[in-house]
């Protein structure tokens, strides 16, 4: 268990870096809870998993430092750091059985055999893989490799921090569901901090407390769940977190009107003076659609291009003037011929050059 | 992949049937009819059962052609496969050395063999070579032509020299194929670097190993030109491989007879020890018949 | 402070990339030593030494030959020089100059590229069908042909010399072409249907309801895909047939007798002309060479060979 910090830390692949292009990871300086469950979550490329790798060890960052608790391992190895890391695919020793393959870590560190038969057969039986103990770890299917990848981590007693690398990505479907809710357990058991790299976002904000998303090498946003998907900082983790994603539409603002589309929307909130145009953000849960005559001036006029029955919900996909439009309505509800969208306004957020724009006091 | 069952498949196999049937099993049928005839000469054939058969495999000149191949084989073995290994862990895996390496490294395997035979014999001389010279000059005296353990020497050098590579270009194309997320969870457990040779890098390796050491142990039990430029058998028979003397009595002395017995003992020698080896290595450890999917 | 509540999560998963392209990230991912034991320790000088060493071995007795080359008989016999004081180009003029040496060259290449081709053309069609296809004794079939591969060439010299004295074809090109045959085809086979297993069957029946006739999906599709895989199977053709001497030399007498063969003939009444057959020899490297740099890129990726 430790805390961990980042300080000033930044990494370029390039011996000679030259300006931000050529940094795979821009400057972070943020501190880890001790115990927390986080998420790492972005595109492919945005230097999540270059992260992780830092934090692990197995990369040294081209600038600041990193510590766990107030020691600087910057310069330790990751096998100093007590860390244990899973990997995208199950790493596994073939030619051991599944138990020699838990034991491996602790012998290499000269814990003695009864301590870890002990240990072994506990993790065994935490990981439900006590009945294939002498099997052969090269026979097992995909879940149970990665349980006993995790596992070689668990069964030290020295680790700080779990760090996992998309370790669902060759799980069956149907199997990813129970290996996350095992996860979850774990982690309330050993209160071990765990991060989390992933793309998949359902991943993400089902295991995380909090998640740290992560765009073209920039920190973009840390927070809770809800706090991402009612509050998102820039536009990307709008547009990311949410299936289907924050609708973007250009407007103006000025005092606290909002000019979308033509028409005029009254926030309640006071917002500061901004003369470039702006971004706003809608979700598309908040977004009604509803009959133009009915809807009358609040309403802006939709062309309706296609709906999708997703089962409990349907995602009607049009455009406004302004840029395409996505809502989210009840399974029940029917789409008017002559449609117009009327938004929710406590709901609507505005961005400044894709940055969360607040309300003043 | 599911292969549908499609006798008609055989249409596309028959010019390599064709063709090989023709290359081999016509003349292993001379030969078989060679071995269990014998003649007085005017081309007149006789039966005579398992008399050649026998012969052979009672004299003294087989026999020890025999354990000399064997021997030969078992060193060329004992050190190629360890050397081929231990080359193959120390090169760069990226880079622009790895073209150059792998360029150089090459090279011996494609001299025709009795150039490489040539080669080591002007290397090895006492008069013009570097090699023979240079033991001179430290006060071997080295005449590979008189003494029976130089000549073995030089031999094995040769070998060694010649086919080393083809193991170094196996087994450094099975380590390059090892994802590097193995090495990284090596080190998170604190494995040592005998035990991730030992653990990930050598069970990795064991399907390409397979095939070098199927490889080096048949074409070292078959070899033939390369000593033969270089000592022509000698000093005696000390260097007279299986094949020397195969070749000797059937093209030299026209012995058709023992020449044929001794070429079906020979194929069914190295068709016996080639199994022995690809069912032992196919088992002990991990099971080389597995496709790598099944541990991804 | 859990993880719920995520209201956006409930519905279509954003597209995960596919295993395979994971696998390639985590390939990519930088080491941060270039050499398979990166970031274990050990001296990395160290290890770049065995290399290096190796390659000086190698290369000890090529730069001896290439050395004595350049020097005239006499000069060889009676010093010994590690460069020659007298280089001279005599040896190679010799070579060049006389067409039962040069011809040598001329008449193995001959029969490398005609037993290549012949190998790959007959190869190419049963790589497929044992790749494709199961049929009537097809494990045995291809378990006799690989059988072949240990067959020691010292038993068929004298049969394969009757058989070809029967048709007629000693001493031709063709001859030695075919009988290397009996080596070359048996391991084309085998790495061509490595690397034909790894292209889909789907790519074969989408091609087929596209309307393609089967020798044009053939050469238009397959082949292209195979490639690497030709290449692979060319280079190891190449590789034996240039190199072999056993049979080469029992089948031909002056017309098509490679030039290992004239080389081992320099071994005359007048004593060996050592400056003269290193000549020989260094111009038998070359070819060898020259095709390694060809395909050096393929070499580390070929000899996986597809399957391994």
């Amino acid at each position: 268990m430790a805390r961990i910090t980042l300080d000033a830390l930044a990494h370029s692949y390039s011996p000679n870096p030259t300006g931000p292009a050529d940094y795979a990871l821009k400057q972070i300086d943020y501190a880890w809870e001790d115990g927390g469950a986080y998420a790492l979550l972005g595109p492919s490329g945005c230097g999540k998993t270059t992260l992780l790798n830092i934090i692990s060890g197995l990369l040294s960052p081209s600038s600041g430092r990193i510590l766990f608790d107030e020691r600087d391992v910057t310069g330790l190895s990751p096998e100093r750091r007590n860390i244990a890391q899973v990997f995208q695919f199950p790493v596994i020793y073939d030619t051991m059985t599944v138990a020699e393959n838990l034991a491996f870590p602790l012998l290499n560190r000269g814990v003695e055999r009864a301590e870890v038969d002990k240990r072994v057969s506990e993790m065994l039986e935490t990981l439900d893989l006590t009945t294939q103990a002498r099997r052969r770890a090269r026979g097992l299917n995909a879940d149970e490799k990665q349980k006993i990848s995790l596992g070689r981590g668990l069964v030290r007693y020295d680790v700080n921090a779990i760090l996992f690398d998309e370790p669902l990505t060759v799980i069956d479907p149907h199997m990813k569901w129970q290996l996350r809710t095992k996860l979850k357990e774990l982690h309330e058991q050993f209160a071990h901090t765990m991060i989390y790299v992933t793309h998949d976002q359902t991943e993400a904000l089902t295991f995380a407390d909090k998640v740290v998303v992560m765009y073209e090498g920039e920190v973009v946003q840390i927070g809770t769940p809800e706090q991402l998907f009612d509050e998102p900082e820039h536009t990307f983790v709008g547009y990311f977190i949410g299936s289907p994603g924050m609708n973007i539409l250009p407007g103006r603002i000025e005092g606290s009107t909002v000019t979308v589309a033509g028409r005029q929307i009254d926030l309640g909130r006071d917002y500061p003076a901004v003369e470039e145009p702006i971004e706003i953000g809608i979700r598309p849960e908040f977004v009604a659609v509803r009959e133009a005559r009915e809807a009358g001036t609040s309403g802006v006029p939709m062309s309706v291009r296609t709906v999708e029955d997703i089962g409990r919900y349907k995602i009607v996909r049009g455009e406004i003037e302004g840029g395409r439009l996505d809502a989210v309505i009840d399974e029940s509800d029917s789409v008017p011929t002559s449609a117009a969208a009327v938004f929710d306004p406590a709901r609507i957020n505005v961005y400044r050059d894709s940055h969360l724009l607040r309300a003043r006091g | 992949m599911d292969k549908p069952f499609d006798n008609r498949a055989w249409f596309f196999v028959l010019p390599v049937f064709v063709l090989v049937a023709i290359s081999a099993i016509i003349p292993l049928m001379t030969v078989v009819n060679y071995s269990f005839q014998d003649t007085f000469g005017n081309n007149v054939f006789f039966w005579a059962g398992f008399e050649w058969y026998a012969d052979v495999l009672a004299s003294d000149r087989f026999r020890s052609a025999l354990l000399r191949n064997l021997l030969f084989s078992a060193i060329i073995l004992l050190i190629e496969i360890p050397l081929g290994i231990a080359i193959a862990l120390c090169m760069p895996r990226k880079g622009v050395w790895v073209s150059v390496c792998l360029v150089l490294m090459a090279l011996p395997l494609l001299i025709p063999w009795n150039v490489v035979g040539t080669i080591w014999q002007v290397f090895g001389r006492s008069d013009i070579g570097l090699l023979g010279r240079s033991l001179e000059f430290v006060g071997i005296d080295f005449n590979y032509g008189q003494s029976a353990i130089q000549s073995w020497i030089i031999v094995v050098m040769m070998d060694v020299w010649h086919w080393t590579s083809l193991v170094v270009l196996l087994c450094y194309s099975g380590l390059v194929a090892i994802p590097e997320a193995y090495y990284q969870a090596a080190r998170i457990d604190g494995a040592s670097r005998w035990k991730v040779f030992l653990h990930i890098q050598l069970p990795k390796m064991q399907r390409v190993l397979l095939i070098a050491v199927l490889l080096r142990f048949m074409d070292s039990f078959m070899i033939y030109t390369e000593p033969f430029v270089l000592t022509g058998g000698g000093p005696g028979t000390t260097t007279t491989f299986l094949s020397i003397d195969l070749v000797k009595m059937a093209i030299g002395q026209f012995d058709l007879g023992p020449a044929a017995a001794m070429s079906i003992i020979y194929f069914l020698i190295i068709l016996l020890l080639s199994w022995v080896f690809y069912t032992v290595m196919t088992n002990f450890g991990v099971n080389a018949a597995d496709r790598p999917e099944a541990d991804r | 402070m859990s993880g719920e509540g995520a209201r956006g999560g409930a519905g279509a998963i954003p597209p995960s990339t596919s295993a395979e392209e994971a696998l390639e990230r985590a390939e990519e991912a930088p080491a941060k030593e270039s050499s398979p034991l990166a970031g274990l320790g050990g001296n990395s000088r160290l290890k770049a030494l065995v290399p290096t060493l190796y390659i000086v071995f190698l290369m000890l007795p090529i730069y001896w030959l290439i050395n004595m080359s350049f020097k005239h008989n006499n000069e060889i016999v009676s010093t010994f020089t590690l460069f020659p004081e007298n280089p001279t180009l005599d040896n190679y003029r010799v070579i060049f100059g006389d067409p039962s040496w040069y011809g040598g060259y001329i008449d193995s290449l001959i029969y490398v590229v005609i037993n290549t081709l012949v190998s790959l053309s007959v190869a190419l069609p049963a790589a497929y069908a044992f790749s494709r296809y199961r049929f009537l004794g097809d494990k045995h079939m291809f378990f006799w042909l690989l059988t072949n591969r240990m067959a020691p060439p010292a038993v068929f010299a004298l049969p394969f010399f009757q058989l070809y004295s029967a048709f007629g074809l000693i001493d031709t090109h063709v001859a030695v072409a075919l009988a290397h045959c009996l080596f070359n085809v048996p391991l084309a086979v085998w790495i061509l249907e490595g690397f034909m297993s790894g292209v889909p069957r789907e790519i074969d029946e989408t091609a087929f309801v596209d309307g393609y006739s089967f020798p044009r999906f053939f050469v238009k599709i397959f082949i292209p895909l195979i490639a690497s895989g030709i290449g692979v199977a060319a280079f190891f053709c190449f590789m034996f047939s240039w190199v072999e001497l056993l049979i080469a030399r029992t089948l031909t007498v002056t017309d098509a007798k490679p030039i290992s063969a004239v080389m081992t003939r320099t071994n005359s009444a007048t004593g060996l002309d050592w400056g003269v057959l290193a000549a020989a020899g260094v111009l038998t490297i070359i070819p060898g060479a020259l095709v390694i740099y060809f395909v050096r890129n393929y070499i580390a990726k070929g000899f996986a060979l597809g399957r391994v």
